[in-house]
């Protein structure tokens, strides 16, 4: 795991914010429905790092984890990739974690592994 | 074990159970024994200069904790992934955990019997300041249980309809039937009754 520690303080990357448009939580699955090298380039280092991480399917936490971010700057900076269609965020096709059907199909995995 | 990166799907979707508990339970063995990716430990709500070392009673061979939180990761299939996150230990982080159980399955709270009153702000917690159902768990330190379950439940002042089980963090299949008992209590608090989810223990 990256061991950087902020030289500056983290929101200044965000200016200032720490609020963002719709509700990401630790667990929100985020990716790069099509990746744009050049758009990459255009990024500031931070966001950069975080849109080359999102190649690959992950959680804002494990974003936050590979890039050394907190978890407050790595959700405003994925929301603002999401605002402008470069990150997709995986809201799931279940309307709450209670979903009957996704309990079972939790249920049946453990059962496999239990 | 599964790969280490994740399906390749759009319709892939997560969940997510807290381990919860005092500060030395197990949280991080439980995390890292059924996790299919290293456990990640972030400083994710953390800057570095209020990293510091907690101690434990003497005889616990543990110097470093978790100074945030720690998660982990298993592939359910390949359209649904669980992470497991591991709540902060000590009660300076309080506020992280809301933000940690907002929109989790479940919670396992671990508790271990030689420090029992560690656990007791974990429990308190899921009772009065959060919805998400849960479980409590004592972790088997050295896989014997040497108290009797309803004394510990008498001493946890658990009330009844909150499971009580036993697992060995250390274990992955004991944890496994750990989040199981979890996945089935959160069935029958909010889908009434599941036939045999609570016989089955």
């Amino acid at each position: 795991m990256p061991t950087t520690y902020w030289k500056v303080r983290p929101y200044v990357l965000t200016g200032g914010r720490a609020r963002t448009r719709q509700h990401l939580l630790v667990h929100t699955l985020v990716s790069v429905p099509f990746y744009d090298a050049i758009f990459a380039s255009g990024l500031l280092p931070e966001a950069r790092s975080l849109y080359e991480q999102a190649r690959q399917t992950r959680s804002v936490a494990e974003l936050s984890a590979v890039c050394g971010m907190s978890l407050g700057v790595t959700r405003v900076v994925v929301d603002d990739l999401a605002a402008t269609d470069r990150l997709q965020i995986h809201d799931g096709h279940y309307t709450t974690q209670f979903d009957l059907h996704l309990l079972e199909r939790l249920r049946d995995g453990l059962r496999q592994l239990a | 074990m599964a790969s280490a990166s994740l399906p390749d799907s759009p319709l892939l979707t997560s969940a997510k159970i807290v381990i919860a508990g005092g500060f030395g339970v197990g949280k991080t063995t439980c995390v890292q024994s059924i996790s299919e990716i290293p456990p990640i430990n972030t400083e994710a709500w953390m800057t570095a200069a209020s990293e510091t070392v907690d101690r434990l009673d003497p005889g616990i061979d543990k110097t470093t904790t978790t100074v945030a939180m720690d998660f982990g990761r298993l592939t359910i299939g390949s359209d649904l992934v669980l992470y497991l996150f591991g709540t902060p230990g000590q009660p300076r982080f309080w506020p992280m955990w809301d933000d940690l159980c907002r929109g989790a399955v479940g919670a396992l709270v671990l508790a271990d019997t030689r420090n029992l009153e560690a656990s007791f702000p974990a429990v308190n917690y899921f009772e009065q300041d959060s919805d998400v159902p849960f479980v409590v768990c004592v972790n088997l330190f050295d896989g014997v249980l040497t108290h009797q379950l309803e004394d510990i439940r008498a001493a946890l002042t658990l009330s009844v309809e909150v499971p009580l089980i036993t697992c060995d963090a250390r274990d992955p299949s004991s944890v496994a039937r750990a989040l199981l008992a979890v996945v089935e209590h959160t069935m029958t608090r909010t889908t009434g009754a599941v036939p045999g989810a609570l016989a089955a223990r």
